[in-house]
């Protein structure tokens, strides 16, 4: 009996494509359960982030009764914010190419490119600091009013996920650099990369309908 | 010892062939480099009224790109698209109720469709 009708026979066929019938693994579901978790954390953190970028958008033009001060949409750097967005863009294809180097056992390229991730991801956390830090000075805290309030929120949350990231980023690239985790461990590369990639996507979609949509 | 060498080397091989070489992936990038370019664009030329459906599409297709080639969600299993798909779903219906609530809630002579983005 070949691979895939085996995996027909034994019920593990359904919603399955050629990449599990290859990949025979000691669970339920014929996947690691790392991975599946990992797949429901981010669609559970789809909802975090919709109601974020929701209670933002039904918001950002209301200052309230009792507030005054600018909004954020009147502060906003497109230009800056540009290079942010490519510069988080691009961490991305560097985080991929990090899963690729540890799927060929290439330690030296693996551990390169997730130090340029993480530096990638410092760099759009430094910008997102600097705007903030601009934002307060103009007048506009968290406090200010209440679409600076949901401003914050979504924008702070997104900050704190790219800053948790660089984080496992590093310690990613500290366990292989001390031999702790080899291409037979290339999934939890791969894990914490579906992470990173993300906060990427949210930040394309922030990117676009907080900033971009006038 | 060949053999093992062999399968492990095999093994590398086939894994990577799941999802796409690095030039590939370097294509995918260079591809939403330039379609975040032409989202930028439209914040210094007018586009006029096909501005924000422009910024939709781009936005929608920016994030399929990434979603079904960095993350592989293309080359694996279904399983996981399910479990994606399903917070994606939720987080548009949380969109949906939130904006009912605040815009017939609140006026309740009518939909008013400037308190809604």
């Amino acid at each position: 009996m070949d691979d895939t009708a085996e995996a027909q026979t034994s019920g593990l066929a359904y919603g399955r494509t050629e990449w599990d019938d290859h990949h025979h693994l000691p669970t339920n579901t014929g996947l690691t359960n790392e991975k599946v978790t990992m797949w429901a954390f981010l669609g559970s953190d789809c909802l975090l982030f919709g109601a974020l970028i929701s209670t933002y958008l039904l918001c950002r033009n209301r200052i309230g009764p009792a507030t005054k001060g600018p909004t954020a949409a009147d502060l906003f750097d497109i230009p800056f914010t540009s290079v942010s967005s490519f510069v988080l863009l691009m961490s991305s294809l560097t985080m991929v190419l990090a899963v690729t180097s540890i799927q060929r056992a290439e330690m030296e390229r693996c551990k390169l490119w997730l130090l340029t991730t993480a530096a990638l991801g410092s760099i759009f956390i430094a910008g997102q600091v600097y705007e903030f830090t601009g934002f307060y000075r103009e007048g506009l805290g968290f406090t200010t009013n209440i679409s600076s309030s949901a401003f914050f929120t979504l924008t702070g949350f997104h900050g704190v996920h790219v800053s948790l990231g660089i984080v496992m980023l590093v310690t990613m690239w500290a366990l292989v650099t001390r031999g702790n985790l080899g291409p037979e461990r290339a999934e939890t590369i791969e894990i914490i990369g579906l992470y990173w990639h993300f906060v990427d996507i949210v930040w394309i979609v922030i990117f676009a309908v907080v900033y971009l949509i006038p | 010892m060949s053999t093992a060498t062999v399968s492990e080397e095999d093994g590398h091989q086939e894994h990577h062939d799941h999802g796409l070489s690095d030039v590939g992936y370097i294509k995918i990038a260079v591809i939403l480099a330039i379609l975040t370019a032409i989202e930028v664009a439209t914040y210094f030329f007018d586009f006029g009224v096909v501005e924000v459906p422009s910024l939709l599409i781009l936005m929608v297709v920016k994030f399929q790109i990434v979603v079904s080639y960095f993350m592989h969600l293309k080359f694996d299993s279904k399983v996981f698209s399910y479990l994606f798909v399903t917070g994606l779903i939720l987080a548009v219906l949380v969109f949906a109720a939130m904006g009912t609530s605040m815009v017939f809630w609140q006026n309740p002579s009518g939909c008013d469709a400037s308190a809604f983005c």
